[in-house]
């Protein structure tokens, strides 16, 4: 398993920087079980102050549970979740600052928008009402606050349900596949809003299967398989974890591949489509150029090859769960050198 | 703070929206002004063998009484189930249910505001249906003195009393219906099946009152106490039926109320 400076796997213990605050979220040892079928097995994470989280699991594989048991909306079997330091299942004084949704948002579809919102703030009490002009404003539904819901778009609904969302003025966003079902625009839409908000400083969790859209927003990950957590950490280390593979092409591919194997800092050479492949860092990869030229083999192109945050997804969710590292990563536009 | 008083005014906001609502109400009006036109058009003296029937002619205030009589067959039941069955169900069927448990509220909270909603609007279909019969009834009977169930001539002033009392009375059972439905809601998940279930569990109860050989449960069936109103149409008033209606009513309902309580303070929010 890759274990990434900030990162860890297979359910390691993870420790954030030290702070005198409760984490936003810290999920220990969480299970739920229906009957015979686990949803969830066992499930560790922290979401620090600050971070755009991404849960990233394929479809079953806990996520939706797993923030269905962080908002309280059912219990766990086993382990504990606390947000801000609270137990969500000790009432909802334990949701305070924090808001969010789980699958589609829901409302009253004979309610317009407008009243859906006011019914949520006259729930949320305090000064909630003041914020729904705002929120319309920031979701750009304030046109069609007077409409029922009922006539609302997927898209329009996802809107609304941040929302309603933001009528609590949360330090902690939780959002369970947010970007599900939004054409391309609206997509863009929900992931720029995102990004908006936390720049505003708001913590979000966000559960999703388009890597993307997570690779794009999310700083932190924790890739979910079969109801465990098999990597959390940040995804810029996940990458550096799993060394950047590069491909060369020289004038003696045969001098080029000896001198590949030679290299210190050079691994995994393998010759694929007729063109050498390679894991290395930078400062190997300088060296190896050296090399070569010293060799007598030129150079014709060498090209590093990006590491997708969905090549380490699949790495770990598909499969014997082998890490970034060993994984074909995707090919980058060749460049020539 | 947002509290109970929160949840029952928006509940009532919230019925103004839907359907059954109005099914409901509509039933309420519509049910006195047919049951008048029918006896406009059938003038006839001895209409049957029922409490109040040789009055409907001469007295409109006969006319609520009558229609107190027959309506705890189906008709009562089946308007106080549409929205007790339908107060819980429907958030799971709109999946709401997770978009209000995630605000400021206590799952109590809703759950007690909600109650309220659904006993208020079986209040005002029950009262709203009286009025009308009476209404009705005076414009084709005219607003005359009553005969008690004892022989005595009551006032109309006094009668109109009694009437009101009487569909007081009538709102125990009624009370204990909204709790079986509350219950049935809470349960089922579904509005239809909580609708109809609690209509089955009334009619059911009824079942067994003319049952033979279950002829000593009769005071202790639900719909017996659809008929304790008919103590205060007697003189002196007889309060035997009226104290057994509430704790018998109370047997059924208390029971039903806390089950729904347990059951909606304590599910998982998997699906809604």
């Amino acid at each position: 398993m890759t274990d990434g400076p900030a990162g860890r796997a297979d359910g390691a213990s993870a420790t954030g920087p030290a702070a005198a605050d409760p984490p936003p979220v810290q999920v220990r040892g969480l299970v739920k079980r229906y009957g015979e079928l686990t949803a969830v097995a066992g499930v560790d994470l922290t979401v620090r102050t600050g971070d755009v989280y991404g849960y990233l699991g394929p479809n079953g594989a806990g996520k939706t549970t797993s923030l269905r048991m962080m908002l309280g909306l059912i219990r766990p079997t086993e382990g504990s979740v606390r947000l801000f330091g609270r137990d969500p299942m000790h009432g909802v004084r334990a949701l305070e600052g924090v808001a969010g949704f789980v699958e589609a948002p829901t409302f009253y579809p004979y309610l317009s928008a407008r009243r859906n919102l006011e019914l949520l703030a006259a729930y949320d009490g305090g000064d909630a009402g003041d914020r729904i002009d705002g929120a319309l404003q920031t979701v750009e539904l304030s046109d069609r606050q007077r409409d029922r819901v009922g006539g609302f778009s997927h898209g329009m609904r996802q809107r609304l349900g941040i929302a309603a969302a933001l009528l609590r003025a949360p330090r902690l966003l939780l959002l369970d596949e947010p970007a599900t079902g939004l054409d391309p625009a609206g997509m863009r839409d929900m992931r720029l809003l995102i990004r908006r908000l936390a720049g505003q400083g708001m913590t979000v969790l966000l559960s999703s299967h388009l890597l993307n859209e997570v690779e794009d927003v999310c700083n932190r990950v924790a890739i979910v398989r079969a109801g465990r957590i098999v990597y959390e950490g940040e995804i810029a280390a996940l990458k550096r974890g799993a060394g950047a593979r590069y491909r060369l092409q020289t004038t003696d591919d045969d001098r080029a591949l000896a001198v590949c194997g030679a290299q210190p800092g050079v691994s995994d050479v393998s010759v694929d489509h007729g063109r050498i492949s390679f894991v290395a860092d930078e400062a190997a990869v300088a060296e190896l150029s050296q090399a070569l030229i010293e060799s007598g083999a030129l150079i014709t192109a060498m090209a590093p090859q990006t590491v997708t945050l969905e090549d380490l997804f699949f790495s770990f969710t598909e499969g014997d769960g082998v890490p970034a590292a060993a994984a074909e990563p995707r090919t980058a536009p060749e460049a020539a050198i | 703070m947002p509290g109970i008083g929160t949840v029952y005014r928006w509940e009532l906001f919230k019925l103004r929206y839907q359907k059954r609502t109005y099914l409901g109400l509509g039933a309420s009006v519509i049910v006195p002004i047919l049951f008048v036109v029918a006896i406009h058009l059938h003038h006839q003296h001895g209409r049957g063998d029922f409490a109040f029937s040789d009055y409907l002619d001469r007295s409109g205030l006969a006319v609520p009484l009558v229609i107190l009589l027959f309506g705890a067959v189906w008709l009562f039941p089946l308007i106080t189930a549409l929205v007790a069955g339908d107060i819980f169900a429907s958030e799971d069927h709109n999946g709401t249910l997770k978009t209000i448990l995630t605000r400021s509220l206590e799952r109590w909270q809703l759950f007690v505001g909600k109650a309220l909603a659904a006993s208020t609007y079986a209040v005002a279909a029950i009262l709203l249906c009286g009025t009308v019969a009476v209404v009705a009834g005076s414009i084709q009977s005219g607003f005359n003195s009553l005969q008690s169930l004892s022989g005595t001539v009551v006032s109309a002033p006094k009668a109109l009393e009694l009437v009101y009392v009487s569909l007081i009375v009538y709102l125990i059972p009624i009370a204990a219906i909204v709790c079986i439905g509350l219950l049935l809601s809470a349960v089922t998940r579904n509005s239809a099946a909580a609708v109809v279930g609690t209509l089955m569990v009334s009619l059911l109860i009824q079942l067994l009152g003319i049952l033979p050989g279950l002829g000593g449960l009769a005071p202790y069936l639900l719909s017996t106490q659809f008929n304790a109103w008919q103590g205060l149409l007697r003189t002196p008033i007889d309060w035997t039926p009226i104290v057994r209606a509430i704790w018998v009513c109370a047997l059924y309902g208390a029971p039903s109320l806390g089950a729904a309580f347990l059951v909606f303070l304590r599910r998982d929010v998997a699906g809604g």
